[in-house]
């Protein structure tokens, strides 16, 4: 097929007459408007690559699989494994923690609670996303990790420490932290969108599943769940994108380490993802290899994201459209 | 009727644009009534503060027609301000290396005012009073020292009863000059410290057996060691003095235990800077005031420096009168400034620095031409 953009084209989009009415003027501020989120992001991607090009020609493929971290001058390596499998496990750990409960939260809200309660506490769910992460760190900082510590992570430490992602002293301020931290954050997102998903399941299909004599669970299981199963994926990927994302609370709580040390071997040990690296350095940043790096890292965390929303992008259409049936 | 809507919108966006396009340009034109003079810096988190209250006091008290911004980015962000010459001036609190230095030629030094590190730990029974040396702070960070009754620290501190306790080290995950200023320290108490991890705003943290933690800024550590016992970690005077942090007294050169204060701070610039500064346009990377000959000095005391170039018609958008008020500013800035500096908990800057700043200030030049700093 012939994609360029030709006479005809142009014709089809301007309704056949390629003069400047309002109708056309309006059409061309809106691809505008939509071409502004390619430039964007295009504008974003050259940028963080030629600002990485330093640090990729002097470590090359050990700039993404290299452990080891040195900004003092004259001793530099730069590795940044130790940061994406840190954003990954603390996202991880976000998802484990934060998706049962939205879920919980949605269908309490849709299926059961009675009317006075749907619309205020629906109302208080939102009004979580609305808080700022610095105030999520901060509280996370000075009250929440504590009582991780004391009655999550010291208890288990107690009891199955000689377990390897349990080893370690904790402290409260390490990849545990940061995750559960994380989840709190994603649960408004993900609840909130899940709860529209369910909201908007046909009553159609709850009766028919009821008349056939299935229980409330069997109901939400095997049709609410699966009916909305495309949309609700998607709230978890948009959770996940704040998750891999988010950098204040995380920088707060992680703990920092860095170099072989942030590996993230335990969840009971200090770690970093690569949001919080880029944060915690990148200002105070001198030398060209240095801020390379910290721009080098940037790109991955570009690039990680887009993996995450196309791979998304691709299970929702392949994967679910295909087994879910009821889909669409 | 959306044609209509269409051409309406349209015109609205237009309109925005262009009436956002004159007022900004209206906005930016120097009113002729009150001629202002605008001037830029940016640079160091660490004197902003003290900055601050300095431009504030000037602004309104001193010289009214004179705005001065000044944005905390970081050093580096400062610096490379200055490199590509977008700022009337920039602060740092490490001296220019020899490539930042090729990179913003005939830039000068002018210390502005002192930073010192105090460790503060958290050792349940042991309130205050403990005493450390360089060396052993520089093994416990690396991890050689683990544990708190080790035998180096409990020799130092004989009278106290300390714990058999793993330590654990608190560091700031931030880069920053209280850092640079810190391993500055260590790598010159402690040769294998240098040698295995060295000097720099953010380094390779060695594992301490007890546990190692990066914090972000002076809260953050502050409220990490606080809330972990047995911990210890490093703050910036300032900050432990507005907080009543328990910090411990600092073995220097003359043999002394030194609480970290105020005047022992100044009496480190004092005598470390008697020993003979370099003027303001030589390279300053070799300038340590860390363990000054005083017997009452504080040992890890360091300057943070304001950089301007020192022939002005380089900086975009400089003139005559910018220029005029820029050394000014400075001159202000190591003078009437420095009486604000003990309110905000920072040292002032003794005489003998000044008269190098003031030598500084004057050689400071606008096409040639002298500036009057009154």
């Amino acid at each position: 097929m012939d994609y360029a953009l030709t006479q005809s084209h142009l014709q089809k989009f301007f309704s056949n007459k390629i003069k400047l009415t309002g109708d056309n003027l309006f059409k061309i501020i809106a691809a505008a408007v939509a071409a502004s989120a390619i430039v964007i992001l295009l504008i974003t991607g050259y940028t963080l690559t030629t600002g990485s090009v330093p640090v990729l020609q002097r470590f090359g493929s050990n700039f993404f699989f290299g452990t080891a971290w040195n900004p003092v001058e004259g001793r530099e390596v730069y590795g940044a494994l130790p940061y994406v499998l840190g954003t990954l496990v603390t996202s991880g750990i976000a998802l484990l923690i934060g998706v049962p409960l939205s879920l919980g939260i949605a269908i309490f809200l849709v299926e059961m609670a009675p009317r006075v309660l749907r619309v205020p506490i629906g109302y208080l769910v939102e009004l979580l996303a609305a808080v700022p992460s610095v105030i999520y760190g901060l509280w996370g900082l000075f009250i929440f990790r504590f009582w991780i510590l004391n009655y999550v992570e010291i208890p288990i430490s107690n009891t199955l420490g000689w377990i390897p992602i349990f080893s370690g002293t904790p402290f409260g301020l390490d990849i545990f932290s940061a995750g559960t931290i994380l989840a709190i954050m994603i649960i408004p997102t993900v609840a909130s969108v899940s709860k529209e998903v369910i909201n908007a399941v046909p009553n159609s299909i709850r009766e028919g599943a009821y008349s056939i004599g299935a229980t409330k669970w069997e109901v939400i299981r095997n049709w609410v769940l699966s009916y909305g199963r495309s949309g609700i994926f998607g709230a978890v990927i948009l959770g996940l994108g704040r998750a891999v994302g988010e950098t204040m609370a995380v920088s707060m709580l992680i703990g920092n380490a860095t170099g072989p040390a942030a590996m993230p071997t335990s969840l009971f040990k200090p770690g970093q993802t690569m949001a919080s690296l880029i944060a915690n350095g990148f200002l105070e940043a001198t030398g060209t290899l240095q801020v390379a790096a910290y721009i080098g890292v940037g790109l991955i965390l570009l690039l990680l994201s887009l993996l995450i929303n196309v791979g998304a992008h691709v299970m929702v259409t392949r994967v679910l459209k295909v087994k879910g049936g009821a889909i669409e | 009727m959306n044609t209509k809507y269409a051409v309406v919108i349209a015109i609205v966006a237009i309109a925005i644009i262009i009436g956002s396009v004159a007022a900004y340009v209206y906005l930016s034109q120097p009113s002729a009534s009150a001629p202002s003079i605008t001037l830029n810096g940016a640079g160091a988190t660490f004197p902003y503060p003290l900055l601050n209250s300095i431009i504030t006091k000037y602004s309104t008290n001193v010289k009214p027609n004179v705005k001065i911004n000044y944005q905390s980015i970081g050093s580096g962000g400062g610096i490379s301000d200055l490199k590509t010459k977008t700022v009337d001036f920039a602060a740092s609190d490490a001296p220019l290396s020899a490539s930042d230095a090729a990179g913003a030629p005939n830039a000068v030094h002018i210390p502005q005012t002192i930073g010192a590190v105090t460790l503060a730990y958290n050792l349940p029974g042991v309130s205050s009073g403990l005493h450390l040396t360089g060396k052993v702070i520089a093994d416990i960070f690396q991890g050689s020292i683990t544990m708190w009754n080790d035998p180096a620290i409990q020799s130092l501190n004989s009278n106290v009863t300390l714990p058999s306790k793993a330590i654990v080290t608190v560091h700031r995950s931030d880069g920053s000059g209280t850092t640079f200023i810190f391993t500055g320290y260590l790598s010159a108490s402690s040769s294998s410290w240098n040698s295995s991890v060295g000097q720099g705003k953010s380094v390779a943290w060695p594992n301490a057996p007890g546990g190692t933690i990066g914090s972000n800024g002076n809260t953050g550590v502050a409220s990490t060691v606080n809330g972990t016992q047995c911990s210890i970690g490093y703050v910036e005077l300032a900050y432990a003095l507005q907080n009543g942090m328990t910090v411990a007294a600092i073995q220097n050169p003359a043999g002394n235990w030194i609480q970290p204060s105020l005047q022992s701070t100044e009496l480190a610039v004092q005598s470390g800077a008697s020993t003979g500064l370099p003027s303001g346009d030589a390279s300053w990377v070799n300038v340590s005031l860390l363990n000054a000959p005083d017997a009452n000095a504080y040992p890890i005391v360091s300057f943070t420096y304001l950089l301007v170039y020192k022939e002005l018609n380089v900086v975009s958008g400089m003139n005559q009168n910018k220029a005029t008020a820029l050394v000014q500013f400075l001159w202000y800035v190591v003078h009437d400034g420095q009486d604000l500096a003990p309110a905000q908990a920072y040292a002032q800057l003794p005489s003998n620095v000044v008269q190098i700043d003031e030598a500084t200030i004057r050689s400071i030049t606008y096409n040639g031409q002298q500036l009057p700093t009154t």
